[in-house]
């Protein structure tokens, strides 16, 4: 056994978080650890990475009792945590960041001079074992997230990982990306590394798990060899009740045309890289009706993203192409001018042009909608909490305080306060980009069930998300993009995941 | 039951030391239990020396003030100093050598603090240059128009006769109305002005919609974009009111010393920061409270003042300061 832990205990300032915890870990395998969110998942891997060190319980690494200092430590053991919020420096080239921390002496300085040479062929021979095919001089800010998460893999390999923490690794990935990286996991098993696997997906524990824990409430629930765990029982475990999995059904007639949009482009905005295509979007037409759901498909770079954004006014300079609102021509002039026109847009990077850390919850609610809760421009706080409980009652926001800084929200609340900022600015086309992300089993069916509600009071909307069975199960039609383009379109009776797929990589890769 | 749990989980229960009003207090608590061990033989404990240090600290709390603003928004705007010493020596100009009344000086010495403080609020919004930068700009073109402006030297009340004679002009009422104490001699005109723009920034900052756009933008600009708030108009509001800030301590400056001194202000910037910090306010932007840097400007001025009764020499002065500003930053820090 490579990693056991036992008895782990843990408390934040009096309240438990991880109570009697035991998960263990054998070489070659890819454990699953799973749960709500909320129910310790992260505090446990925190403990294993050296981040927490004040906790009870023991661990034991090859059989020898340890206990880890630091995060440096226990890279030191081989057990390395790849992050979501990545430990990559932006602006330092590929190869010194795979050896940041720990870079290779030449052998004759006493450890002072980096021995770039042998970096280089060290780090060479690692992107060609992971199938990155990339200029290791440039800095990581030139490539895209996908490729961020590979150097972040290569950054692990390097310090001879033996256990590798995976947090929710796909969420940022595209269908492609994610059979990629699926790839380089049967990889490391073969070679003997042990992979802990953080996920919300399901598909993706049968996918790739070996074995999975469960935890809830800071307890754990069980583990057990993913082949034998049937799906019913695996959200038993992590809910502790029922749950409907199955898509809510539409209930909205489509109305009248809502938006048109022809001929629509969108440049790169960002004049830091110079790399790639200079047009994100190019020379798209579709329409949208009342109450309809329009699915976006399409990898990761392929262009839905930046529609969106582009849609809403985030980059007034880079688009060009005629939009029309109900009828009408629309000028993208700025959020705010999209917003007073009835646009919304939820974006997929919650943290980073969401949430507004500092705030609390009913005050990232009424951010967009200040206007109506301020009379001469005095704010109305007895309004603004009338608001907030408005929502939090419509989009059942639980157990948190509306007057808690957002910042101490679960997930899945946190996505639900920025859904309810959207819905009190009373859109009439709503631009979601990855509503779900990140948030757990019960949290997302609820978006789905608010998806309805809202086609079924008339609005429209543009829905992206890279879980391909969602996107069937909540849109009405749905667009593939590819390289900016469109590349075929479905109707909901043909929308099949394999076509889609076909589609978003390029119909003539598959050929 | 369960969901209570799981939120109570993911934050830390705020216990009464930890809250950010006690934790900026205690600092001030820290410097005042100094002027109580050193009292300089009972001189601490007189009333007459807190009047003193809180008619001494205003114009500087004046600074103070627009700083918080600006460090909200997660900017900082070095040209305060400056931009008081362009309006030290604008008012005493305008009121001591071409005679305006009083009400005119001190409209066109606010039109010209905001005017300075929009110039680089413009800068940093539709130039997308760093507020350091920028301000830093501003710092040094204001002193330049400063001196232009008096050539140099001091204007006051003394004016050259071409016979080579000097002639008084009289002090405008304004001046003796402004450099004053009320209520029994107790308060300084001053210090109420100082209070005034306290309460002003915290009707804006706690009461007003624009004010949380302050925070907003602070926290998290991109998403306050998003969410349609006016990003542009946010920054030149809060460095408009920061040099319209400056501009009413230039004028009280020029009221105390009755004469314009081209090098008034100069490394008060500093002082204005250390007074927002100290206080709390995070210069990450997004955090913050005008309350606490009233607290914080106490601190400082205490600080001063304990010293100087103490009779400190300026060299020791300085040394003690720093350190002592770094303790009290220490003090009121989040506890991890």
């Amino acid at each position: 056994m490579l990693l056991s832990m036992r008895n782990i205990h843990k408390s934040f300032s009096g309240i438990p978080v991880l109570q009697d915890v035991h998960f263990d870990l054998n070489p070659g395998e890819v454990h699953v650890l799973a749960g709500e969110n909320g129910a310790g998942k992260t505090t446990l891997i925190k403990i294993v990475a050296g981040v927490y060190t004040d906790y009870q319980g023991e661990i034991e690494l090859h059989g020898r009792r340890e206990r880890f200092t630091s995060p440096h430590d226990a890279a030191q053991k081989g057990i390395s945590a790849i992050h979501q919020e990545m430990s990559l420096i932006g602006t330092l080239p590929v190869a010194d960041n795979i050896f940041l921390g720990r870079e290779l002496t030449s052998r004759f300085s006493a450890g002072f001079f980096v021995d770039r040479v042998r970096q280089m062929s060290k780090a060479r021979e690692l992107c060609a074992l992971l199938g990155l095919d990339i200029d290791l001089q440039r800095p990581v800010d030139d490539y895209p997230l996908s490729v961020k998460y590979r150097i972040e893999i290569a950054k692990a390999l390097a310090f001879d990982a033996r256990i590798l923490i995976m947090d929710e690794p796909t969420s940022a990935l595209g269908e492609l990306e994610v059979q990629r990286l699926f790839k380089i996991i049967s990889g490391l098993k073969r070679a003997g590394s042990a992979i802990v696997y953080i996920t919300h997906r399901m598909d993706e524990i049968y996918r790739i798990g070996d074995r999975i824990t469960v935890l809830r409430d800071g307890r754990r629930i069980g583990t057990a060899p993913v082949s034998q765990l049937a799906e019913e029982e695996l959200i038993r475990w992590m809910v502790g009740r029922e749950v409907e999995t199955r898509f809510p059904a539409r209930r909205a007639e489509l109305g009248a045309e809502r938006l048109r949009v022809e001929h629509f482009s969108v440049a790169r905005h960002d004049t830091s890289s110079a790399r790639g295509e200079q047009w994100l979007v190019k020379d798209v037409s579709f329409a949208v009706h009342a109450g309809e759901v329009l699915g976006l498909a399409g990898l990761q770079g392929s262009g839905n993203s930046a529609l969106l954004a582009g849609l809403f006014g985030a980059w007034p300079k880079a688009v060009k192409g005629d939009v029309y609102l109900e009828g009408r021509r629309f000028l993208i002039r700025s959020p705010r001018w999209s917003i007073r026109n009835g646009l919304a847009y939820l974006t997929n990077d919650r943290q980073g042009a969401g949430l507004i850390p500092g705030l609390t919850a009913a005050q990232n609610i009424s951010l967009a909608s200040l206007k109506t809760i301020s009379s001469w421009g005095v704010l109305q706080t007895k309004k603004e909490m009338e608001m907030a409980a408005r929502q939090a009652k419509s989009l059942a926001i639980r157990g948190a305080s509306l007057t808690q800084d957002i910042q101490n929200l679960s997930g899945g609340n946190q996505q639900k306060v920025l859904l309810a900022k959207w819905v009190e600015t009373r859109p009439r086309v709503f631009l979601l980009d990855e509503p779900t992300r990140g948030i757990d089993i019960g949290a997302k069916h609820e978006v789905y069930e608010l998806i309805r509600q809202w086609t079924a009071e008339g609005i429209s909307i543009l829905l992206i998300t890279s879980e391909l069975q969602e996107l069937i199960g909540l849109a009405d039609r749905i667009l593939v993009m590819h390289r900016g383009r469109i590349s075929a379109e479905f109707s909901r009776a043909q929308g099949t995941q394999e076509r889609i797929l076909q589609a978003a990589m390029g119909n003539a890769w598959m050929n | 039951m369960r969901e209570r749990t799981d939120i109570a989980r993911t934050s830390a229960p705020s216990s009464f030391l930890g809250a950010p009003w006690i934790r900026a207090l205690s600092a001030l608590l820290f410097v005042f239990l100094l002027g109580m061990i050193f009292n300089a033989d009972g001189a601490f404990l007189q009333w007459g020396t807190h009047r003193d240090m809180l008619r001494q600290i205003s114009v500087m709390g004046i600074l103070a003030c627009g700083m918080t603003l600006v460090v909200i928004t997660a900017g900082i705007d070095l040209s305060v100093g400056s931009i008081l010493g362009l309006n030290a020596v604008l008012f005493a100009s305008l009121s001591l050598r071409l005679s305006w009344p009083s009400f005119l000086a001190v409209a066109a010495c606010l039109l010209a603090g905001i005017a300075c403080g929009v110039l680089s609020g413009a800068v940093i919004a539709w130039f997308r240059i760093q507020p350091f930068i920028a301000t830093l700009a501003m710092m040094v073109f204001a002193r330049g128009l400063t001196k232009s402006i008096s050539g140099g030297e001091k204007v006051s009340r003394a004016v050259l006769q071409p016979d080579g004679t000097y002639v008084y002009v009289d002090l405008p009422r304004f001046f003796q109305a402004v450099d004053h104490k009320v209520a029994g001699g107790n308060v300084a005109v001053v210090t109420l002005i100082f209070l005034g723009c306290v309460l002003v920034c915290w009707i804006l900052l706690a009461k007003l919609r624009w004010g949380r756009y302050f925070y907003a933008v602070g926290a998290n600009e991109e998403a306050a974009r998003l969410s349609g708030v006016p990003v542009s108009r946010v920054k030149l509001l809060a460095y408009g009111l920061s040099g319209a800030f400056a501009a009413v301590a230039g004028i009280c400056q020029t009221v105390q010393e009755q004469q314009g001194d081209p090098e008034a202000g100069a490394t008060y910037e500093l002082t204005a920061i250390a007074m927002v910090v100290i206080g709390g306010t995070s210069l990450m932007g997004g955090r913050g409270r005008i309350a606490f840097t009233l607290l914080g400007t106490l601190t400082i001025g205490y600080l001063e003042k304990i010293l100087s009764i103490n009779a400190v020499s300026e060299a020791t002065r300085l040394i003690l300061t720093g350190v002592i500003i770094i303790a009290a930053v220490l003090l009121q820090r989040k506890s991890r």
